[in-house]
């Protein structure tokens, strides 16, 4: 009876898994535009491979009697580092486009955004 | 049942590398090919975590964090030549 729980809630974790990291492809190939291309695949496939990665702890531990942390390493690790490239990639989107730096809104102070502004010198000569 | 389970997702995974090449290929702005590239990998990662629960207690997740950590410094230095030109400067 425990046995079919636990090959239940593995099943689920690897299916559910399974689907965001699809539904973040899926949202890749279809997005019509760039910074609507940038959400898609950031978040839905870090939530995707986290579930895939506690199905792979959940079954080592529970069917194999293994105790592996290997897989909370790279969670750890795709957590941290999706946030660092999503930002880049804007970035570079926005300083390589001259309509997508022109389209901003006015900042409403004496300098303007910092992305844009940086090597130039400020208003009041510093 | 987790075998069951672990096909499909092993597909629904191979489906979504098929996607990621297609972007590869027809994205307009080189952003969108780097884009494509990093999700590769992660998609690659998601695979090899997916067989390693298929073929038993071997350890694949060597590979697995050397690919993340080699796909973000890729990503990182390709922003960089975008950005600057220039990698190390």
């Amino acid at each position: 009876m425990i046995e079919i729980l636990v090959e239940l809630v593995i099943t689920l974790l690897l299916l559910a898994g399974s689907f965001f990291l699809l539904v973040g492809s899926i949202g890749l190939a279809k997005l019509p535009s760039l910074v609507q291309r940038l959400h898609a695949p950031t978040k839905s496939t870090t939530l995707g491979i986290g579930g895939l990665l506690v199905a792979s702890m959940l079954h080592a531990w529970l069917l194999e009697d293994r105790f592996s942390v290997h897989e909370v390493l790279i969670t750890l690790f795709l957590f941290l580092t999706a946030p660092i490239t999503a930002h880049m990639l804007a970035k570079a989107r926005l300083l390589r486009s001259r309509a997508e730096a022109e389209s901003l809104p006015p900042t409403g102070r004496q300098v303007g955004w910092a992305t844009l502004d940086a090597g130039e010198p400020r208003p009041d000569g510093t | 049942m987790i075998d069951a389970a672990l096909l499909i997702a092993a597909l629904a995974v191979a489906l979504a590398l098929l996607l990621n090449l297609y972007r590869l290929a027809k994205g307009p702005d080189m952003v969108d090919r780097v884009l494509a590239l990093d999700t590769l990998t992660v998609n690659a990662i998601a695979l090899v975590v997916v067989i390693d629960m298929a073929l038993g207690p071997q350890t694949y997740f060597e590979a697995a964090l050397i690919m993340a950590m080699f796909g973000f410094v890729s990503t990182v230095a390709f922003c960089k030549f975008m950005l600057r030109g220039d990698i190390i400067e």
